[in-house]
């Protein structure tokens, strides 16, 4: 997802018997589905797993903004433009609330950006692909937007209080996103041959980055057992990858636009679409720095990063001479 | 609210007052007060270099949507807490004054609702 490839540090799951009062306490506190807020005690491994995938969603917010900022001026019309400048600066507050429920763990807002910047934290895979035409801002709404809900929405449930409310936020403003994405497509699919043809696609090229959104299989993420009885992931990535094929499918139907899936097919046992895996190996690869985007993306952030300092620097000069002015009036 | 001064994280390189905070803006809460006559409610916090900037930040950041019809802005570090060991001595004093709720009282019904 925002956040797919967290290492937990916790050594397998313990049980009940096998912990200390303090930590079986917080076990027994997230099990009847109580929250843990900042001051409180917490195992060193629930720390630091949720400073990772907190700060990693926060970061995918915030790159996340690139691909489609690279549509808002070329946007077709002045209200697509408008649309488009909003979705956009919901997704820097997005980067925001969860910056600000990771602070909470003791991080600081500079580390986190520092370990952006350098490549030492991730974000989402999925931001490193390119947004090649306007019917690209359709598709990323619609499937992007959509997978993050689909993530987002039982992770308001979350066990860390500040994350679970920075979660209600985030999914509040999301089906705007989605809703003026499957808006983009259905003007393009009901529109010229031409932009029929890009609508198209955009869901040939977007369709198996959205699936790789959840995550690696089950049965290859490790990771997973101890995050979900921490309630900081809860559901596996099989299960959301294969709610969104469920969900999606259909609305690719109305649309009447072909999966780019060949043996996608509905199975009327088990009620669900089978459906082709993502190529993992490019996966991988893009996760280490290998996508079509990786290094333009992590460019401008630095860039912007570095051209910003003066802006930063200033700006705390000025509110301390303030200050200091103030005071020596008083 | 956010700590790191208080914090055990040592996960990374920059300590928290280390070179990584020289430039980091203050720490403000947030509190927006709704159209609908309740009170101010914390929200979240956002970095602003002083109290007017934090103000216009959390304008953008909070109410987008018109959450709000009033903004508070308090330095995080001007807050104080009561930490989750008091809670004892704090709240437990509450539990044996069962008689500040009305329904230890029983009313007849006869007297109607009161
Ligand atoms: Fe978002
Ligand atoms: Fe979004």
């Amino acid at each position: 997802m925002y956040a797919q490839m967290i290492k937990s540090t916790g050594k397998g799951i313990k049980s009940l018997d096998e912990m200390d009062p303090e930590e079986r306490a917080f076990q027994e506190r997230i099990d009847a589905g109580g929250k843990i807020e900042p001051k409180d005690w917490m195992p060193d491994g629930y720390r630091k797993n949720l400073i990772r995938q907190i700060g990693q969603h926060a970061h995918s917010e915030i790159v996340g903004q690139l691909p489609e900022g690279n549509w808002i001026t070329r946007a077709p019309t002045l209200e697509r433009k408008a649309i488009l400048l909003a979705k956009v600066q919901d997704e820097a507050g997005h980067g925001l609330y969860l910056y600000c429920a990771a602070e909470t763990l003791g991080v600081t807002r500079d580390q986190m950006t520092r370990d952006l910047l350098s490549g030492k934290m991730k974000y989402s895979s999925i931001f490193n692909y390119p947004t090649l035409t306007w019917a690209d801002m359709g598709a990323v709404g619609w499937l992007v937007d959509g997978a993050a809900i689909m993530n987002q929405v039982p992770l308001q449930r979350t066990s860390y209080g500040p994350y679970a409310r920075a979660m209600v936020r985030i999914c509040k403003e999301e089906s705007f996103h989605q809703r003026q994405g499957f808006d983009i497509m259905m003007k393009m699919a009901n529109g010229t041959a031409a932009q029929r043809k890009m609508a198209q696609d955009a869901l040939n090229r977007f369709w198996f980055p959205a699936l790789m959104m959840f995550g690696p299989s089950d049965k290859d993420s490790v990771h997973s057992a101890q995050s979900m009885a921490w309630k900081i992931k809860m559901n596996t990535n099989d299960e959301l990858r294969q709610k969104f094929v469920d969900e999606t499918v259909p609305q690719a139907e109305y649309l009447g636009l072909t999966i780019p899936d060949e043996t996608l097919k509905f199975n009327e046992e088990t009620g669900h679409y089978d459906f082709a895996e993502p190529d993992w190996e490019e996966f991988f690869q893009v996760l280490k720095g290998n996508g079509p985007c990786n290094t333009e993306r992590l460019a401008a952030r630095n860039k912007a990063w570095d051209e910003g300092r003066w802006v930063r620097e200033g700006l705390l000069a000025h509110a301390e001479k303030k200050r200091s002015r103030k005071m020596a009036a008083e | 609210m956010s700590s790191p001064e208080s914090s055990e994280y040592d996960g990374t390189e920059a300590a928290p007052h280390g070179k990584a905070r020289s430039t980091e803006w203050p720490l403000w809460e947030i509190f927006i007060r709704g159209q609908h006559g309740l009170s101010h409610r914390h929200v979240g916090s956002l970095h602003a270099a002083d109290a007017e900037m934090a103000i216009k930040n959390a304008r953008d950041v909070y109410t987008r949507r018109n959450e709000g019809v009033s903004i508070w802005a308090v330095e995080a570090s001007a807050i104080a807490a009561s930490s989750p060991e008091e809670k004892g001595a704090l709240y437990e004093p509450a539990n044996d004054k069962v008689y500040r709720h009305p329904t230890f009282f029983d009313i007849p019904d006869e007297v109607g609702a009161m």
